[in-house]
C-alpha cells in the first residue's frame, strides 16, 4: 500500500492541494489541448491598483526612488560613438522593507491571506522573495514559513542563500532548509497540507498584480522627472513575474510604446538540479538557468497555471555573464555611491551596453536593485567562488564558462549584452506546450499567438516546421 | 546531555535515493533529500541523537540534534584583489589620471 506521504501520493494530491491553498480554481479556464483563458484568470484574481498602492503604501513597499546614475551615464559616454549615450536610471527597489522588489509579490499574498482568514503563509523560494513574504507576514501577525533550497550533499550552503535564511528568521519565519533537488516541491506541497497556511506564490496572479505598481510608478517617475515615457526599460528576468508584472503596470500608465529588454546572466551548462553545480554558480537567481526554462514554459511553476508569462512582454531579450555583472555592482558602488546586490544588478550590466546604441536625449530605466550584506555581497560571492576552486581574472567576458570561471571584463567596451534569438524561444515555447499533439484546436493557435508576442503567421511557419496541424478558424 | 528548552538545530533524511524523483542529474541521484531545521528542544537529547523540536510556527519535527545555538557564519568573504582593480579602473576612466 502507497504512504499518503510518499513522494507519488503528494503529487497526486496536488491539484487539491492548491486549490485549498490559494482559493483559485485553475480548470475553469482551461481552454483548448493545452490553453487557458489568462487575461480572464487575470482579470478575475486582481485587485485595482489604487487599492493594491494604498495596500503597498501602508505595509512599507513601493514609492521607491528613480535615480539618475549620472556618473555611469557619462562612463557610457566616454566608450559610446559621438551622440549616444542614453541616460540610465534606476528603480532603487532596494529601499522596500525587506530590501528588494519582491515585497511588492509579497504584500498582495499577505493581505489576502490575513483577509482570507488564514493562520500563516508559506512560501518555496531561495531568493529576496523570502524575507519579503517574511516580513510582510510580520506586519500582519501570520505565521510564516520559507522553504529553501540551501545545502549541497557536502552540506555546504550558498553563502546568499544562508543569508537570505537569516533574514528570513530575523522577521521571525520559520526556514525550512533542503538539499539539491526538485523534490523541494513535495516538501512544500506536504507541509501545505500539514499547516492549511496560505501559498504566498511566487506564481500566482496576485504576486504579479503586486508588482503592476512598479511598472506604473516608473512611467509617473520618468515623467515627473524627465517629461518623457522612458523609451527602454531593462528587466532582470528569473521565474518571469518580475517582467509581467511591470509591463502590466507600465501598460496601464501609458500607451506609449516603451521597448522592453529582458536580461538574465548567462550559467549556460550548469544544472540546475546538479547537486555538483549548485555551489558553483555565483548568482541563484536572475539568471538563464530559471529565465530560459520560464520564458519557454510558464506552467512549470508551483502553481497549476503561472500568472508570469515573460515572453507575451519582452520585446528584446539579452545576457550578460557573472564577470561583468559583478564588475557593474563595484562600479555602482564607487561611481555612484550606491552599494546594492550582485543579482539584482544584471538589468545594470545590459543597461551599460545597451545605452550605448541609443542616443543621449533617450532614457533608460533599470528596473530593480536589491539590498547587498554578508553572503550575498559580490565580495563574499567572490570569495566563495574562488574557495570553490573558480578561477577570476580579467580578459575576454565572452570565454566565461560558467562553473569554471569568471571573467572580469579587461575593458569598458568589453561589457557587451548579447540577444538571445527570440525565433527559438518562441519555438521552444510551442514545442513544449505541443509535446503529443500532431493537430491542435484553433483556441490552441491562438494562445501561442499570445504566448510568443507574435504574428499568426510566425506561430503557423514554426508550426509547419515542427510539422504540426491546426485546425482552421473557418472551417 | 542538552537541556530541553534550549534553540537547536536537526536535521533529516527526507527522500532516501530509492524515494527521490525519477528524472534526476546522475550526480543527484545517488544522494538523498535532506532538511536542516531550528526550534526549541522539547526533551533533554544528546548530540546525535533523534530529538523532537517545536519550530517558530509551532510545528513539532523529529531528527538528529546536530547542532545547539545555532548561529550564521556567512561574512563577506576573503579580500579579492581583483575589485581594487575594478575601481581603479573605472575611476580613472571617468575621472581621468588627476584623480590618482
Amino acid at each position: 500500500m502507497t504512504d499518503r506521504y510518499s513522494y507519488e501520493s503528494i503529487i497526486k494530491r496536488k491539484a487539491e492541494i492548491m486549490r485549498q491553498s490559494t482559493g483559485i480554481d485553475y480548470s475553469k479556464y482551461e481552454k483548448g489541448l493545452f490553453s487557458f483563458d489568462y487575461e480572464g484568470f487575470m482579470n478575475e484574481y486582481s485587485i485595482p491598483l489604487d487599492l493594491v498602492k494604498q495596500i503597498q503604501a501602508e505595509h512599507g513597499v513601493g514609492q521607491t526612488p528613480l535615480k539618475e546614475l549620472k556618473n555611469i551615464t557619462a562612463l557610457v559616454r566616454k566608450i559610446a560613438k559621438p551622440g549616444n549615450g542614453a541616460r540610465i536610471f534606476l528603480k532603487d527597489e532596494a529601499c522596500n522593507d525587506s530590501g528588494s522588489f519582491k515585497a511588492r509579490r509579497a504584500s498582495l499574498a499577505c493581505f489576502l491571506a490575513k483577509a482570507l482568514g488564514f493562520k500563516g503563509v508559506i512560501t518555496a523560494t531561495s531568493g529576496n522573495y523570502g524575507a519579503a513574504v517574511a516580513s510582510q507576514a510580520a506586519k500582519y501577525g501570520l505565521k510564516c514559513i520559507v522553504v529553501q533550497e540551501c545545502f549541497d550533499s557536502r552540506g555546504i550552503g550558498q553563502p546568499e542563500i544562508i543569508e537570505k535564511a537569516r533574514a528570513c528568521e530575523a522577521y521571525g519565519a520559520e526556514v525550512v532548509q533542503l538539499s539539491v533537488g526538485p523534490e523541494l516541491f513535495y516538501v512544500f506541497l506536504r507541509l501545505i497540507e500539514e499547516t492549511g497556511y496560505y501559498n504566498a506564490s511566487l506564481y500566482s496572479p496576485f504576486a504579479v498584480n503586486g508588482i503592476e505598481t512598479l511598472g506604473m510608478e516608473i512611467v509617473e517617475d520618468c515623467l515627473r522627472l524627465t517629461q518623457r515615457v522612458p523609451d527602454v526599460v531593462v528587466v532582470t528576468n528569473a521565474g518571469g513575474g518580475n517582467l509581467t508584472g511591470t509591463v502590466r503596470g507600465i501598460k496601464k500608465a501609458t500607451d506609449q510604446k516603451v521597448q522592453i529588454v529582458a536580461s538574465s546572466v548567462n550559467l549556460a551548462g550548469l544544472h540546475m538540479a546538479s547537486d555538483h553545480d549548485f555551489n558553483r554558480k555565483s548568482f541563484t537567481t536572475g539568471h538563464t538557468g530559471f529565465g530560459i526554462p520560464f520564458t519557454t514554459y510558464p506552467d512549470r511553476s508551483d502553481v497549476p497555471r503561472s500568472a508570469a508569462r515573460p515572453l507575451r512582454y519582452m520585446d528584446r531579450y539579452v545576457t550578460v555573464n557573472q564577470g561583468e555583472v559583478f564588475f557593474m555592482t563595484e562600479t555602482l558602488s564607487v561611481l555612484e555611491g550606491l552599494e546594492r546586490g550582485p543579482a539584482g544588478n544584471t538589468a545594470l550590466t545590459a543597461a551599460f551596453s545597451i545605452a550605448q546604441e541609443l542616443p543621449e536625449d533617450e532614457i533608460i530605466v533599470v528596473q530593480e536593485s536589491e539590498y547587498t550584506g554578508a553572503g550575498k555581497h559580490h565580495q563574499a560571492q567572490l570569495s566563495f567562488a574562488r574557495e570553490n576552486g573558480i578561477d577570476i581574472f580579467f580578459g575576454n567576458p565572452r570565454e566565461e564558462i560558467p562553473g569554471t570561471n569568471i571573467i572580469l571584463p579587461d575593458k569598458l567596451t568589453d561589457i557587451v549584452a548579447q540577444d538571445l534569438d527570440l525565433r527559438k524561444i518562441r519555438t521552444s515555447l510551442i514545442r513544449n506546450y505541443l509535446k503529443g499533439y500532431s493537430k491542435i484546436t484553433n483556441a490552441d493557435l491562438n494562445f501561442l499567438k499570445e504566448e510568443t508576442n507574435t504574428s499568426l503567421d510566425e506561430v503557423k511557419d514554426i508550426l509547419r516546421e515542427l510539422k504540426i496541424e491546426w485546425e482552421d478558424a473557418n472551417g | 546531555m542538552i537541556k530541553s528548552g534550549t534553540w537547536v538545530e536537526i536535521h533529516k533524511i527526507i527522500l532516501s535515493p530509492a524515494e527521490r524523483a525519477s528524472h534526476l542529474p546522475d550526480d543527484t541521484k545517488p544522494v538523498p533529500l535532506e532538511m536542516w531545521l531550528k526550534g526549541t528542544l522539547l526533551k533533554a537529547t544528546e548530540i546525535g541523537e533523534t530529538a523532537e523540536i517545536r519550530t517558530v510556527t509551532g510545528r513539532i519535527e523529529t531528527g538528529t540534534l546536530v547542532g545547539v545555538n545555532p548561529h550564521y557564519t556567512h561574512s563577506f568573504g576573503q579580500d579579492i584583489p581583483e575589485l581594487r582593480l575594478i575601481r581603479d579602473k573605472v575611476k580613472k576612466a571617468l575621472w581621468g589620471e588627476k584623480n590618482d
